[in-house]
C-alpha cells in the first residue's frame, strides 16, 4: 500500500468530499423539484464515495459525517413524500434498486427510519430486517460506520416501554434484541479489523482501531438508555449476551474496552446485583487484558456508590459484595500467574478502599485483604518495582486516611507483614506517613503494647537495617526524619504513671537500638517525657506498703541516668550535660539529695573530660551555676564541694572576660534569697574581688596586646553586682568599696590610654541613673543609697 | 504603628511536638513587622516557619538551639524604642528581675526581652520594660511548673507601646494587655 500515507490520504479525502458535494448538489436540486427518481440516483452516487478503502478510520469518519448530514435532509424529504401520498412500502422497495450494496443499505436505513415512524409496519419487523440486511457489508470500517448509522437513526424509534412504538407485538425485548444484535455484529467487525492489511502495520492499525471503539460502545450506551431495561432484564437478557460476546471475541483491546464500558454505562446498583455474573467473566478474559485496571475501576465505582448514601449499604451486605470481590481477585490473580506485582497490589489496594468504604466497622475484612496481599507477595522478596511500592504505600495509607487514627491500623495484624515487603527507602516513607497521620490527628498512643507495635512499624526510622549499607541520606533529610521521631515521642502518653513508665521503658528499648547518629535526637524527648512523669509523681506520697512494682521518681531517675549516659559516649556531651542538670533539678524538687548529687557529678565529669570547646564551656558553666544556684537539697558538705568546683571551673575558662563574668556569677551561689542559711556575705565578696582581679588582669593583657581596652565594661558589670548585693543587705559590700570602684571606673575612662567605648559610656550612665533613681525612691533602699556620694561622670 | 511578635522557648521537638494549632491559626504572614525570638526553637524547621510569618527575624541563642551561630545578645531599634534580646540562661539567678535589670542597663535598652524561665512576665522597671514572653509551646521547665503556652505581641506607636500577652489556658486563648509610655527624656549615651 502507500507508504507516504498521510499526504495521499488527504488527496483521497479531498476527492471523496468533492464527489460527495457534487452529487449532493444534484440531489438537492432533485429534492427541490420533487424528483424522487433523480434524488435516489444522486444520493446513491453520493453514498458511493463511502465505498472507498483508501482512507484511515479517522478520515473516513470525516467523509461519513458529511454524508450523514445529507442523509438527514433526504430523510425529511422521504417523510414529505409519504405525506404527499407516496407509499412508504413502495419507497422501501424502490431504494433497493440502487446498484451498489453500500449506498443501497444506507438508503434502506434512511427509509426504514421513516417506515417505522409511519407505523405501517411493526417497528420490530423493520428493525429486524435492517439489522439482518446490514450483514451484507463485511468490510470492517464500512460495516462499522453503516451500523453506526443504523444505530443512530433507530435509537429514538425503539419499542421501549412508554415509547410510541411500543405495541402488543412490539416489546422492549425486541428493542433489546435489535441493539444486542447490532452490537454483536459491530464488535465482530471491529475485532476482525485487526486482520485487514499487512502484519507490519499492525500497531498502526490497532491504534486506528482503538479510535473506533466508541462506535461499538455506543450500543451499550443505547442499551443503558432503554427505559424498559430494568434490573431483571439486565440480569437475564442484556448482561449475559454482552459478556458472551466480550468473552468469545477473544480480543484484548475489545475485552478491556468493553468491560470498562459496561461498568461505566450501567447503573452501580445493577453491577452490585449482578456481581456474580460480571466477576465470573474476568477470569475468562485473555491473559493479556489489563484486568487490574478494569476491576479496580469497578471497585472504585462501587466504593463511591457506597459512600453516596448510607441507604445503599444494606444492598452490599445482602449480595455479600466483599467476599465476591475478594474471591474474584483471587481467581484473577491465579488465572494470570504473570501478573506483575504492581497489578496484584493495585487490586488489593482497590479492594481495601472498597471495604473501608462499605464496611468501616469490619476491621477483620481490611485485615483479610492485607493478609491476602501478603500471601500473594510472599516469596517475592523486597519489592523493587517503583510503581508497585507506590501502590503498597497507597494500600497502607488507606486505613490511616479512613480512620484518621493510627490505632486502628495497629489493630490490623497483617499491616506490619505487608510492610516487610517494602524496600528501605519506602519503609521510611511509610513510617513518615504514619507519624504525620498521628501528628495531624493529634492521636495519643496510650499503652506500651501499642507503642511497641508502633515502633515496629516505623523501625525504618529507628535503626539501621541489618545487612544494608549505611544509607546515603543527606544530613538535612536525616535530621528531619529523626526530628519527626522526636515529635512522635511527645504523643505517647498515659495519665496512669504505671503505664506511662512502661511506655517510657518501651520507647527507651527501641531508641537505644538507633546508634550514635540517632540518639541525640531521640534521647532528649524521652528524658523530658520522663521528667514530666517525675513531676506528676512528685507530690504523691510514697506507697506505704512499699510495693516494689510501683513506679517511683527514684526508679525513673535510675532509668534516666542510664539513658543519658548513652549520649555522653556519642559526641553529644554538651547535650548530655544539659540533661543531667535538668535531672538534678528535678531530683532537687523531689528531695532526693544523693540522686541530685549523682547527676551533678555526671555533669561535672562531662565538663572536665568531654567539653573542650571554649564557647561550649562558657554555656555549660552558666548552666551549672544557674542550676546549682537553685538547688536547696544539698547539705553543707555536698554544697561546698559543688560550689567550690564550679568557681574553680569558672576561673579556668580560656578568655579573661568569660572568666570574670563566670566568677561574679558564682557570687550568687553564696547568696540565695529566701534561704537564710545560704547567705554568706563574705564569700560573695570574695567572688566579686576575684572577678575584679581578673578584670584587672584582662585590662593589662589587652593593654599590652592591643593598646586599648574593652575591660571597662567588666568593671561596670562588677559595679552593678556590688550594687546588687549592697541593696540585698550584704554587709560585706560597703559604701566605701562601691565608691572606690566608681572612682576606679571614672579614672579608667578618662585615662589617655583608653579609647572611648560608647557602650561602656552608656552602661555607666545608665548605672549612675539607676543609683540616682534608687536614691529618690526613698524608704530603706533610698536611705542606703543616700550614703553613696558620687560625682557625675562627664 | 508597628507590630512586633516576641516569643521563645519552643523546645521543638525535645519537649513539644509543635506550636499549638490555635496559635498557628492566629499567626498569619503579613501582619507582623518584626519577630524577636529569645531562642530554644530548637530546630531549623521552626526558624523557617517564623521566617514565613515575617522575614525580619531576630534570634538569640538558647542552650538547646541546634543553630550555634545565633548571638548571645542582640539590640535593635524599632521606632522610638531600643529593644534588647537575650535568651537568659546567662543571667544568674535565672529570671531574677534585678539581674535582668542590670542586663537592661548594660545593653542600654528601653525594652528587654528574655526567656528561659517559661514564665510570662512583664515588669515596668526604671522607666523601661522587662518582658519574658514565656514558652510558646508551654514546654516543660525545671524552673516553672504548669506552663501555659504564651507569646507576646507588642504594638509600638510613637512613644507608646502596648504589650499584648496571649496565653492558652485549657484550650482557650486569653489576652491581656499592658500599656507602657516612654518619657521623652530618653536616656541615650552622653
Amino acid at each position: 500500500m502507500m507508504l507516504d500515507g498521510t499526504e495521499d490520504e488527504e488527496k483521497f479525502l479531498a476527492a471523496g468530499i468533492a464527489g460527495l458535494q457534487q452529487n449532493s448538489f444534484y440531489m438537492h436540486r432533485a429534492l427541490d423539484s420533487n424528483n424522487l427518481r433523480d434524488a435516489l440516483k444522486y444520493s446513491a452516487q453520493m453514498l458511493s464515495e463511502l465505498r472507498t478503502s483508501k482512507l484511515s478510520p479517522h478520515k473516513y469518519y470525516e467523509l461519513y459525517m458529511r454524508a450523514f448530514d445529507q442523509l438527514r435532509k433526504l430523510e425529511m424529504f422521504f417523510e414529505e413524500e409519504t405525506r404527499r401520498g407516496c407509499s412508504i412500502i413502495d419507497l422501501y422497495e424502490l431504494v433497493q434498486h440502487a446498484g451498489n450494496i453500500l449506498p443501497r443499505l444506507y438508503l434502506l436505513c434512511t427509509v426504514g427510519s421513516v417506515y417505522i415512524k409511519s407505523k405501517e409496519a411493526p417497528a420490530k419487523d423493520v428493525l429486524k430486517d435492517l439489522v439482518e440486511m446490514c450483514r451484507g457489508i463485511q468490510h470492517p470500517v464500512r460495516g462499522l460506520f453503516l451500523r453506526s448509522y443504523l444505530s443512530q437513526v433507530s435509537r429514538d424509534k425503539l419499542p421501549d416501554i412508554g415509547s410510541e412504538y411500543e405495541g402488543d407485538a412490539d416489546t422492549v425485548a425486541d428493542a433489546v434484541e435489535f441493539v444486542l444484535q447490532n452490537f454483536t455484529e459491530m464488535n465482530k467487525l471491529w475485532v476482525r479489523m485487526q486482520h485487514q492489511g499487512p502484519a507490519r502495520e499492525k500497531e498502526k492499525r490497532e491504534k486506528e482501531r482503538s479510535e473506533l471503539r466508541d462506535l461499538v460502545g455506543k450500543n451499550l450506551h443505547v442499551l443503558s438508555q432503554i427505559e424498559g431495561v430494568d434490573l431483571d432484564m439486565y440480569k437475564d437478557a442484556v448482561l449475559p449476551r454482552v459478556l458472551e460476546q466480550v468473552v468469545n471475541c477473544k480480543d484484548e483491546l475489545a475485552q478491556f474496552y468493553l468491560m470498562d464500558c459496561i461498568i461505566q454505562v450501567f447503573p452501580d446498583e445493577y453491577h452490585l446485583q449482578t456481581l456474580d455474573v460480571l466477576l465470573g467473566a474476568y477470569p475468562q478474559l485473555q491473559a493479556s487484558v489489563d484486568i487490574k485496571t478494569v476491576l479496580s475501576q469497578l471497585m472504585e465505582r462501587l466504593s463511591n456508590y457506597a459512600a453516596s448514601s448510607a441507604e445503599v449499604l444494606p444492598e452490599f451486605l445482602q449480595v455479600e459484595a466483599f467476599s465476591k470481590l475478594s474471591n474474584a481477585i483471587g481467581k484473577v490473580i491465579e488465572a494470570q500467574p504473570d501478573m506483575p506485582t504492581v497489578g496484584v497490589v493495585t487490586l488489593y489496594s482497590s479492594l481495601l478502599t472498597f471495604t473501608l468504604h462499605v464496611h468501616p466497622d469490619r476491621l477483620d475484612y481490611a485485615d483479610q485483604v492485607l493478609g491476602a496481599c501478603v500471601k500473594k507477595l510472599s516469596g517475592k522478596g523486597k519489592i523493587e518495582d517503583n510503581k508497585a511500592t507506590k501502590q503498597i504505600v497507597a494500600l497502607l495509607s488507606a486505613p490511616l486516611e479512613k480512620y484518621n487514627d493510627v490505632m486502628t491500623a495497629l489493630k490490623l495484624s497483617n499491616y506490619p507483614r505487608v510492610m516487610e515487603y517494602l524496600d528501605i527507602p519506602t519503609t521510611k516513607v511509610m513510617a513518615t506517613v504514619i507519624i504525620q497521620s498521628i501528628m495531624k490527628n493529634g492521636t495519643h498512643i496510650s499503652t506500651s503494647e501499642k507503642v511497641d507495635a508502633l515502633f515496629g512499624l516505623i523501625k525504618g526510622l529507628i535503626k539501621d537495617s541489618d545487612g544494608v549499607p549505611k544509607d546515603e541520606l543527606d544530613e538535612d533529610d536525616f535530621k528531619e526524619e529523626q526530628n519527626s521521631v522526636a515529635r512522635l515521642i511527645q504523643m505517647l502518653y498515659n495519665e496512669d504513671p504505671e503505664e506511662m513508665f512502661k511506655i517510657i521503658d518501651t520507647v527507651r528499648k527501641h531508641i537505644l537500638t538507633g546508634g550514635p547518629s540517632r540518639l541525640p535526637f531521640t534521647v532528649p524527648p524521652l528524658v523530658f517525657s520522663s521528667l514530666k512523669l517525675v513531676r506528676q509523681l512528685q507530690g504523691q506520697e510514697e506507697n506505704p506498703f512499699g510495693d516494689d512494682a510501683s513506679v517511683t521518681p527514684k526508679k525513673i531517675f535510675q532509668l534516666l541516668n542510664q539513658t543519658i549516659e548513652t549520649l555522653s559516649g556519642v559526641l553529644a556531651p554538651e547535650l548530655a550535660l544539659q540533661l543531667y542538670l535538668q535531672c538534678a533539678e528535678a531530683a532537687n524538687d523531689c528531695d532526693l539529695e544523693p540522686v541530685a548529687y549523682e547527676f551533678f557529678t555526671q555533669a561535672y565529669i562531662l565538663y572536665e573530660e568531654e567539653i573542650s570547646d571554649s564557647r561550649a564551656q562558657v554555656t555549660a558553666i552558666h548552666l551549672i551555676i544557674g542550676t546549682l544556684q537553685r538547688m536547696h537539697v544539698f547539705g553543707v558538705e555536698n554544697r561546698d564541694t559543688l560550689t567550690h568546683k564550679a568557681t574553680g571551673y569558672s576561673a579556668k575558662l580560656l578568655k579573661k572576660p568569660d572568666q570574670c563574668r563566670a566568677v561574679y556569677a558564682c557570687s550568687h551561689l553564696f547568696w540565695v534569697d529566701d534561704h537564710d542559711n545560704m547567705k554568706d556575705g563574705e564569700r560573695v565578696l570574695l567572688c566579686l574581688k576575684r572577678a575584679l582581679r581578673i578584670a584587672n588582669a584582662a585590662q593589662q593583657m589587652s593593654n599590652a596586646a592591643r593598646g586599648n581596652t574593652g575591660s571597662v565594661m567588666l568593671f561596670i558589670e562588677i559595679l552593678n553586682k556590688y550594687l546588687y548585693f549592697f541593696e540585698k543587705g550584704n554587709l560585706q559590700v560597703t559604701v566605701a568599696a562601691i565608691q572606690g570602684l566608681i572612682e576606679l571606673i571614672m579614672n579608667e575612662m578618662q585615662s589617655d590610654t583608653t579609647t572611648s567605648d560608647p557602650a561602656a559610656d552608656a552602661f555607666l550612665a545608665s548605672t549612675m541613673r539607676y543609683i540616682e533613681f534608687q536614691k529618690q525612691k526613698g524608704g530603706t533602699v533610698g536611705e542606703k543609697y543616700e550614703a553613696l556620694k558620687v560625682s557625675h561622670a562627664g | 504603628m508597628v507590630l512586633v511578635l516576641a516569643l521563645g522557648d519552643l523546645h521543638i521537638p525535645h519537649r513539644a511536638p509543635d506550636l499549638p494549632a490555635k496559635f498557628k491559626s492566629m499567626l498569619v504572614p503579613g501582619k507582623i513587622q518584626h519577630i524577636i525570638c529569645t531562642g530554644n526553637l530548637c530546630v531549623k524547621e521552626i526558624h523557617d516557619y517564623l521566617k514565613t510569618l515575617c522575614p525580619d527575624l531576630h534570634i538569640t541563642r538558647g542552650e538547646y538551639d541546634e543553630e550555634t551561630k545565633y548571638p548571645e545578645t542582640k539590640t535593635l531599634t524599632i521606632g522610638q524604642f531600643k529593644l534588647g534580646l537575650c535568651h537568659g540562661h546567662q543571667v544568674i539567678p535565672w529570671g531574677d528581675l534585678d539581674s535582668l535589670a542590670m542586663l537592661q542597663r548594660q545593653l542600654d535598652v528601653d525594652i528587654l526581652v528574655t526567656g528561659h524561665t517559661h514564665q510570662f512576665t512583664a515588669y515596668k522597671h526604671e522607666g523601661g520594660v522587662v518582658i519574658n514572653p514565656g514558652s510558646a509551646t508551654g514546654a516543660y521547665s525545671s524552673i516553672t511548673y504548669d506552663v501555659n503556652p504564651s507569646f507576646v505581641l507588642m504594638d509600638i506607636d510613637g512613644l507608646r507601646v502596648v504589650v499584648y500577652v496571649y496565653e492558652l489556658i485549657d484550650g482557650e486563648v486569653k489576652v491581656d494587655k499592658i500599656d507602657f509610655k516612654k518619657t521623652s527624656t530618653s536616656h541615650s549615651a552622653h
